[in-house]
Formats: C-alpha cells, structure tokens, sequence
C-alpha cells in the first residue's frame, strides 16, 4: 500500500481497483476524501491518506462521509467519498437531495458493492441508485479502467454539476492488474458562493430544482449516446451479441473472443440508440450485468428484444463457467463439460476470532447464561453465532442490535415473558448508528442489557481507527470518546454502566447476570484492544500439561483457535451416562496469554509454556 | 484462455497466501506479461479459506480462473490442497505442505479433517509433490519463511527461470538488511530442493 504512491508519471503498477481510484483521486486534485470502512471498499481511502496534499477521514459513518464530500464540493473543491454497498443505503437520505442541488468542484462517490457476499449482510446492485437519484453510473471493468474512469468522472461531474457514482464490486475493488499512472494536476476550488435557491432546499427552492434534474436526464443519457466508455467491438460471429458492464465484460471477452459486444462503461442512464445499433448487428442480444436486470429492464421497457435473466443467475457473480453454458443452451448447442476432478468433500472451515480475541471471554460467558435473546450487530462479534458459543440471535444492519434488542422487549410474546435480552454491539458500531438506538431505548424504558465491546478499532474491516480509540486516519492524536460517559449522557443511569475486563471471566459473568435480571437499560463496556492492533500487548504463552489434562473440554468451549485436540474418549460416569472427553494441547507458538482457556480449566493443566529445544517444537507443531 | 498461465494459490487466511501470489505476480510482469491477480477471500484475516488466483500472458481478460484449467496448484496446507483440486486442469500438478492446521468446527468434532489428504489427491489421479515447509522453515530457524519455502517450490515449474521469482522475493527483503536476504534465499532454494527430491524420490 505504501509503495504506490512514489511511482512516477508513465509507469505501469500492479494495483488493486482500490488502489488505482485512489491514484486516480490523488492525481485529479482531490482536497477532500472520506469514508467509513466497509469490505470491498476500505483500501480506497487507507490509500489515499498515504498521498499528500488532500485531506482524508474516516467518518463516522457512509452519511456523514459524504456529507463531508458535499460541503467540499459545495465550497468548489474536488471530493471523493467511498462506501460499500449497505454503506449507501446510510447515506442515501444525503443523495437524494444533493441530486437537486448538485455540485460545484466535482464529486464522485465510489460504491462497491460485494457481489458474492464475500464479506456482507445481503447482496445490493448500487446501480439503483443511479436511477433512482438520477445521477450518472460509471463502471469500470478492471484496475486501469477504474483509474481513467475515477478521473473522466471529475470532469462530467463539473460539466453538469452533478455527483457521479463510479460503481465497483469486489472483482474490481480487489483484483490487482497493470495501471500506467499519471500525474497530479492541481485543482483550483472557486470557493463558496452564497446561492440559497440551490443549497437551501426547502420545498419552494427544491420544487424548482426537480425540471433541471429532468433536463439533466436527457442531457446525460446524450452525452452517454457519444461518451468514449460505450463502444461496439464488431465480431465475426453475429448468432449472439452481447451488452455488458463492469467485470462481466471480461468474462464476455473470454468466453466468446468472437462476438459482438457493446461494452457499456457509462452505463447509466442507459445510452438506447447505442444498444439499438449493436441489436442491428446480430441475430439475438444477450445483456450481462451483476446482478439485478437493470439495463436489461430499460431496454426491454423500450421494446428491444434482449435476453437477460431468463437465462442467466440472478445473484452472485458471473463468471465464464456460467456464461458458456448458458448461452451453449440457448444457441442449442452441447454444453461444454470440464474435464476435471469432482470437487473433493472437505470439512468447512468458517472465519473464526482470532488467538486471544477480547470477545471470546464474552461469548463464552454468554453461552453459559441462559434464557437470553441476544440481538447482534455487525464486526468481528457477529462471528459469534457460529461455534462453539453459538451466542447470538440476530445480525440485521449497522446499529440493529440496539433497537431490534427493544422490538424484543416490547413485543415479547408469552414463551419469551421470562427471557432476558441482550444486545451486542461493537465500539465502532455503536459510534456509526448505536447510539442513537440506545438514547431510543432509555428514552422508552427499554429492559435490555447492552453489551458494548470495545476493542478500539473497526475489528474486521482491518482494524482501522475510530473515535472511539483517539486516533485520526494519520494514526495522529485525536479527542477519545469516553464511552461511559457518552452512554450516561444519553440517560444511562451510573448504576447501570460497568466497564469490566473481558479476560476477567468471573467478574464478567457476575456482571451479565446481575444485569440482565435488572428491568432497566444497563451497558457492560469491555475495554481490550483487538490483537490485532498495536495496542494489544502479548504476553507469555501457555501449554497443556499432557497428564494433567482430564479431557473435560471446558477450554475447547472459550472458542480459541491455538487450542487443538490430541485425542478423543468416552468416560462412563457413575450415574451411567456416558461423556465424550476430548484431550487438548495448545499451539503455544500462537499463544499470546490471556488466559481465558486458563479459567475454566479446573485441573490446573494449563501453565506457563516452557520450551525445551528447538527440535521438540518442531514435534509439537507438526501433530494433526 | 490457453495461452495464459493459471497458477491457483490456496491456504488460510494468515498464512500469507496473498503475498505469494503477489510476488509471483511480480516476477511475470518483470517478464513483461500482462497479469491479474485475485483472491475469494472472504473474511480471510479469521481464518477462513483462501484461494488466490494468478492469470498471465500475453493479455489477460477475466481474473478467475475457471475449475479445472489451473496449471499449478500451490497448497499452503494439506486439506485446503485437496478442496481445491478440481480447480486443476488435467496433467496440472500440485505443490503442496504436509503442514495440517485443523480448524475449530473440526476440534469441536462437528467435522472430521481428513485422514491423509496425499492420499486422496493422488486417488483422484492429479499430480502431486508434498514437502513440509513448516519445518523446513523451522530447522532454517524461522517459521516465518514457510511463505518463502512455497515460493521456491513454485519455482521450477513456472514458464520461467526460478532466479526471476528469486530476485522478486529477495527484493521484498532488501531494505530489512542482508541477513534476511541471506535467510530468505536459503529458504527458496531449501523449497526447491525439496520439490527435487520429493519428485525424485516418487520417480
């Protein structure tokens, strides 16, 4: 990441899609660029800050993020403002009346959409918004195109004072390929020029603003008509045609080198008579976009005879192994089958926390209370639903645990009238859109008991820094949010607000179930870094003592991942039943010490790794 | 297409399976060729399963490789090796680390890791070398140049000489001092010698 930024006019860079709209930025005269983390899109503006002569943030969240880029742009600077996918839905109350107003410097909001789910609560096609706030949609196809695009942007976003939305997804966003970078260019900011009928929109002033977006449709969608990044490569075979955007472009090109494509880079709105001219060429039009049928919609709404989703999936990404078959059959030709191995049956292997992570204590703790609803949220922590903890009942949106927690509460049937609910919600989570659902719960006489866990860091998009751990985007010193004090605030009362150590496992399970048996809003703050940043201190390691070790299993629950089992066996106890022992070692060259594996062990097997020589290490490590 | 080289790297998440396949990357675009690179990642920094996938030649078009049209397989670890073998063309060979990391699902024995995932590849008929980089990279006194050892496995079966890719990772050390420049070419040649001998020893 560090070393893109030297490279110098004219060179050819391995980059990421991230990387080269980042370039990109940098080199248009960007002033301002912000952002929330969100998987595909974080490295945009983790590489920008590496750049000088801008300003960059990480925000709040995606709405402030581009409210930010908009009083930028406003002030007649270039700004750029990233998110995922879910990250617009935030910001979208921000869109929908900044396409009224438009933009003074240029503004281009980079959306990438994790098609495939990769890292994601659902699936979303950004190019709705497009339509739906009437700006134009770029999409580039890979590394270089999504540089020249970012740039091209700027300059249709000035010359018809609008946002532009360049849409990526995460074969884009994460794919590295050969970019020849420019330079900077220096952007000159006109400045702020008072002009309430556009920048104040109340009903009188945005009523008039509506007839200008319209008249801007139409302009667009002429300036699509004749824009370089729709072109028609004409092919020798005419059976099929094809029109395709972003990264299903490429499976095109490499599924069928002979076809005729039209390859829409500007693709909202829609250029018809381009489509119409490429329809002319061949015998049938096949549209290929991710995910939703959006151009193939439109063009069918215009009466153009094109196939699209009839024959093609509806989610997830596109790829020439589905691309062939599918137009194999409908030219009725043999599907091409693939002389290759059946895929072998191996065991899942689910993303899992980390050696050492904070919220093992809490969801080993939450795993042995019972009678709790517990109400997610999204980070690192959603992962416990999965195994062993099984400790979490709901993962909607940014912030949902707080008020799905209160739905629970009020709308309690009778089953639940002796449940105790809890929501979970991460540091950085909370900042972005918990707050305002916790001051919603107190306010309305909530009983919930919150789990707030702070590790000071935006956990699995990188560990990135918040307000919450007092570090800016330059990892430079910034004002700490407190969080016991910001929870007071909102009408917490003192009472009701513990900070505990999560490693601390008995004080925190006296702690969860005190409060969940209190009728009252009641936040448990844990206060220890993610391992993962430079705050965690290691400590020193542990081991089994192979004798010691009575195969109870206590530890395998606490969910670490240096903890592995030896050997399997069945015990009958004297009451008959019969009990599945499970003999453990840990990984001591991953083990950093917090003990939790060390609390629950009741023999006392666990003690401080002692090592021997090298060559028995080597023993220990290799074992299945 | 074909006349691309598809080289399929795979492993978990931590292991350094995107750094391969960076600088293996580097060392075809040092040849000139177009090259792309991508991973199915997931959420890889917990874990998970990762394949990362290398396309390069003349030009380069869609990133993925396709199932069954991988030139060479490199395993990072023994099971994730054999989930990934159909993605192998035919006559495709596989580098792989006996190295075994079992995850949680399996500790907690809702899963069983397979028994000898050697075995089961060179059932399915696919060509395999197996090493043990862990300890190859231990004995050089340094776990961490496992990666390293990998790289050199790759080395002699790439449409290129193996110095390209040495130069490529050698430079990734050069400003941490010559020791390491020292370690690591060590540990390149120590994963060649071992893909020698292990071929070898099958012939």
């Amino acid at each position: 990441m560090a070393a893109v930024m030297p490279a110098p006019a004219a060179s050819r860079v391995l980059m990421s899609g991230n990387e080269a709209v980042a370039r990109a930025v940098w080199e248009s005269g960007v002033k301002v660029a912000a952002a929330y983390p969100g998987t595909p899109s974080t490295e945009m503006l983790e590489v920008i800050s590496t750049y000088p002569d801008l300003y960059a943030e990480w925000s709040v969240n995606e709405k402030v993020s581009l409210e930010v880029a908009i009083g930028a742009a406003y002030a007649g600077s270039r700004s750029f403002c990233c998110m995922k996918h879910v990250g617009m839905n935030v910001a979208s109350d921000a869109l929908m009346t900044l396409t009224l107003t438009g933009v003074v410097g240029g503004l281009v909001i980079a959306i990438a959409d994790d098609v495939g789910l990769s890292s994601s609560q659902n699936e979303q096609d950004s190019r709705y918004w497009g339509r739906f706030a009437h700006v134009p949609v770029f999409e580039p196809a890979d590394s270089q195109e999504a540089y020249e695009m970012t740039k091209l942007a700027y300059e249709l976003s000035e010359k018809f004072q609008v946002p532009v939305i360049l849409r990526m997804t995460t074969r884009i966003n994460h794919v590295k390929s050969l970019v020849t970078v420019g330079e900077r260019n220096e952007y000159v900011g006109a400045g702020f020029k008072k002009e309430p009928a556009r920048f104040v929109m109340v009903p009188g002033n945005a009523g008039k603003r509506i007839p200008l977006m319209f008249q801007r449709d139409i302009a667009l969608r002429a300036e699509a008509e004749k824009s370089a990044l729709n072109f028609i490569e004409p092919g020798s075979d005419k059976r099929v045609g094809f029109i395709a955007s972003g990264p299903a472009y490429m499976h095109v090109k490499e599924s069928f080198p002979n076809a005729p494509v039209l390859k829409l880079g500007f693709s909202c709105p829609v250029p018809f008579e381009k489509c119409r001219e490429l329809a002319a060429m061949v015998e049938q039009v096949v549209i290929v976009e991710e995910v939703e049928p959006l151009i193939e919609t439109e063009l069918k709404a215009q009466g153009l005879k094109v196939i699209g989703k009839e024959i093609l999936p509806l989610q997830g990404e596109l790829s020439p192994n589905v691309l062939k078959p599918a137009i194999a059959k409908l030219l009725g030709e043999p599907v091409p089958v693939m002389d290759s191995v059946v895929p072998m049956k191996v065991f899942p292997r689910p993303p899992t926390m980390c050696v050492a992570c904070p919220h093992l204590g809490v969801y080993y703790t939450l795993s042995q209370v019972r009678n709790l609803n517990i109400s997610g949220d999204i980070g690192c922590y959603t992962l416990g639903a999965g195994h062993p903890w099984n400790a979490l009942d709901t993962c909607v949106s940014m912030g949902a645990s707080m008020g799905v927690a209160l739905g629970m509460d009020k709308g309690r049937g009778e089953a639940d009238k002796d449940k105790r609910i809890v929501a979970v919600i991460g540091d950085s989570t909370f900042l972005h859109m918990g707050m305002q659902g916790l001051l919603d719960m107190v306010y309305n006489k909530g009983n919930v008991t919150v789990l707030l866990l702070d590790n000071r860091a935006v956990g699995m998009t990188g560990g990135q820094d918040n307000p919450g751990n007092g570090r800016d985007i330059y990892g430079d010193d910034s004002p700490r949010v407190d969080f016991a004090k910001l929870v007071s605030a909102l009408g917490v009362k003192e009472e009701r607000i513990h900070k505990v150590n999560p490693y601390e496992l008995p004080v925190l399970f006296k702690t969860i179930r005190d409060e969940v048996k209190v009728p009252d809003v009641s936040v448990i703050i844990t206060d220890q870094p993610c391992v993962l940043i430079k705050d965690y201190h290691k400590l020193k390691p542990f081991e089994v003592i192979e004798d010691k070790c009575t195969g109870c299993g206590n530890c395998i629950d606490v969910g670490c991942p240096a903890i592995h089992v030896t050997r399997r066996a069945k015990e009958v106890k004297p009451s008959g039943r019969e009990v599945d022992l499970a003999f453990v070692r840990i990984e001591s060259s991953v083990c950093t010490g917090c003990t939790l594996c060390v609390q629950p062990c009741a023999p006392g097997a666990i003690v401080h790794y002692a090592p021997v020589s090298p060559i028995q290490l080597v023993t220990k490590g290799c074992s299945a | 297409m074909s006349e691309n080289t598809n080289i399929l790297v795979v492993g978990i998440g931590g292991q350094g399976v995107m750094t391969a396949t960076e600088i293996l990357a580097e060392a075809a675009i040092a040849l000139g060729h177009d090259a792309k690179k991508t991973e199915v990642a997931g959420m890889a920094q917990r874990g998970g399963v990762v394949s990362s996938h290398l396309r390069f030649g003349k030009k380069v078009l869609s990133p993925q490789i396709t199932p069954g049209t991988a030139d060479v397989l490199l395993g990072f670890e023994s099971a994730e090796a054999m989930r990934w073998q159909h993605m192998l063309k035919p006559g495709g060979i596989t580098l792989m680390n006996t190295a075994k990391l079992v995850p949680p699902v399996v500790e907690l024995g809702l899963f069983d890791y397979p028994e000898d995932p050697l075995a089961e590849i060179r059932k399915c008929g696919n060509k395999v070398v197996a090493f043990d980089a862990t300890t190859i990279a231990q004995n050089l006194g340094d776990i961490r140049l496992g990666n390293t050892v990998m790289l050199g496995a790759i080395a002699d079966q790439l449409p290129f000489g193996a110095e390209v890719l040495l130069d490529c990772v050698l430079k990734r050390f050069q400003r941490k001092g010559e020791k390491l420049v020292e370690l690591n070419r060590r540990a390149f040649e120590a994963g060649r010698a071992a893909v020698g001998a292990a071929e070898a020893a099958v012939a």
